[in-house]
């Protein structure tokens, strides 16, 4: 992963303030001469937590309040992640509420310099269908693993990547073509290997590998191009 | 230890892991190499964020009504299934070959385990994962010696923990992953230093074609 710049602008709301504004200024009147600014409107009032600012306060004071206002979010998400998996209805929601439940347990080991709370609450939720709905254990690294070859030094602080890459995933997947983005998609939502994706689609192994070969590609371009690109706005 | 992997698993595996959609035989195979490799640990973060990217998009359901008073009410009872899995009982040299995810299905240290001969100088030791469809195994093969030829009708691979081995395409040390195929005959050599150990994940039946007939059961459970 290469270095990111600073300078960005994220579309985060409590990232399109710029430096030493209050945050009450971001909404149509920039006050500095940058135009990109005034594209990035926040989806919500600055004064609400964002769903990082939730995670941290249960993990810090265990928040309840911050805990409904997450679960309102993620649970009925969580239930239709669970049910485009195959999984009936109320068994979905229970598995949902479970991971939530999970959520409030785990709250500490939430980084928000590693991942966003979306991609932390959807690793608990996979490995809590996996052990659940497929009886199965998954296996997961151990940070405290004296056999972990760790991380080189420069990578330690990922916080702006993280961001980034979420949102350069976003529309890198958008822009692949049909049949391949429905291809990634059936690996999160369709619990298949490939030749069963293969037979259920009517399409040879062989193409369904190389069209995943393809779009992986194409994402990886994308954002290993978005990694090391100055950006259009750096000095 | 420092050193890094330079052979690699593909992107399908990778993403396999990081969406759940892979066996756990395979995903053990998966975090033991993410242990080794930061690299790979960095690509699979892209696509667990392309989970919580596709999470965020998804059209959400409607919940029963009480299903969040009913939640709440479970933040504060402890789950004992949850407890941590005890990571103790291995001696040093265990600890420092086998990454905690692979550690966690060996029931013991490597020396006192009930390892069977399979031919001069390769020990075998079939590792049981989940409900068992897919093979797995550590190997432990001296120095110098060769794992018998073999090819199969499925994929395998061979993640290296100890030492190192060549074969036909390339050299493999610790943290390396070689993934051979079905069309593939291949006859694997430990470099000459010291013991090599693998962990090895086999789709499919294994099919023999060296002449050797007491190696023929390797790979195979009894
Ligand atoms: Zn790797």
């Amino acid at each position: 992963m290469g270095v990111v710049p600073q300078t960005l602008d994220l579309s985060a709301p409590n990232a399109a303030a710029g430096p030493g504004q209050v945050s009450d200024a971001t909404v149509g009147t920039p006050s500095s001469g940058n135009p990109s600014q005034a594209r990035q409107e926040p989806e919500a009032p600055t004064d609400q937590r964002s769903h990082d600012d939730l995670l941290d306060a249960i993990a810090s004071t265990r928040d309840k309040t911050a805990f409904a206002e997450l679960f309102s979010h993620f649970a009925p998400r969580l239930k239709s992640y669970l049910i485009r998996l195959g999984t009936d209805a109320a068994m979905s929601e229970e598995v949902a509420q479970e991971a939530m439940v999970m959520v409030w347990r785990k709250a500490e080991s939430f980084d928000r310099k590693q991942a966003s709370a979306a991609t932390w609450i959807f690793t608990i939720a996979r490995n809590k269908r996996i052990d659940r709905l497929r009886r199965e254990r998954r296996p997961e690294l151990d940070p405290n693993d004296p056999a972990l070859v760790p991380d080189a030094p420069d990578a330690a602080d990922r916080s702006i990547e993280v961001q980034q890459t979420e949102e350069s995933l976003r529309s890198a997947i958008e822009k692949l073509p049909q049949e391949q983005s429905e291809l990634i998609r059936a690996a999160y939502f369709e619990d298949k290997t490939h030749r069963e994706i293969a037979d259920q689609r009517g399409i040879p192994l062989g193409t369904v590998k190389s069209r995943i070969r393809l779009a992986l590609a194409r994402l990886r371009q994308e954002i290993d191009g978005f990694d090391t690109d100055p950006g259009p706005s750096s000095e | 230890m420092t050193q890094t992997p330079g052979h690699h698993l593909n992107e399908e595996a990778l993403l396999g892991y990081a969406s759940g959609a892979l066996g756990e035989a395979e995903s053990v195979l998966v975090a033991t190499h993410l242990a080794l490799c930061p690299a790979c640990r960095g690509r699979t973060s892209t696509y667990e964020a392309m989970g919580g990217s596709m999470l965020s998009q998804i059209e959400p359901s409607n919940l029963s009504d009480g299903a969040l008073s009913a939640t709440m009410a479970r933040l504060d009872q402890t789950d004992p299934s949850e407890a941590p899995c005890d990571d103790g009982g291995f001696d040093n040299a265990t600890v420092t070959v086998l990454p905690r995810p692979l550690r966690d299905y060996v029931g013991g240290s490597l020396d006192s385990l009930p390892w069977k001969s399979r031919g001069r100088g390769v020990k075998e030791l079939p590792i049981r994962i989940g409900d068992g469809s897919v093979r797995a195994s550590l190997l432990r093969i001296g120095p110098g010696e060769t794992i018998p030829q073999h090819t199969h009708e499925g994929v395998e691979s061979t993640l290296v923990l100890k030492g190192a081995f060549s074969d036909e395409t390339g050299t493999y040390a610790r943290g390396d992953v070689a993934v051979a195929t079905a069309d593939h005959d291949h006859a694997p050599v430990a470099d000459s230093t010291e013991e090599c150990i693998c962990f090895a994940v086999i789709e499919g039946p294994l099919r023999f074609t060296g002449p050797i007939g007491r190696v023929l059961n390797l790979f195979v459970r009894p």
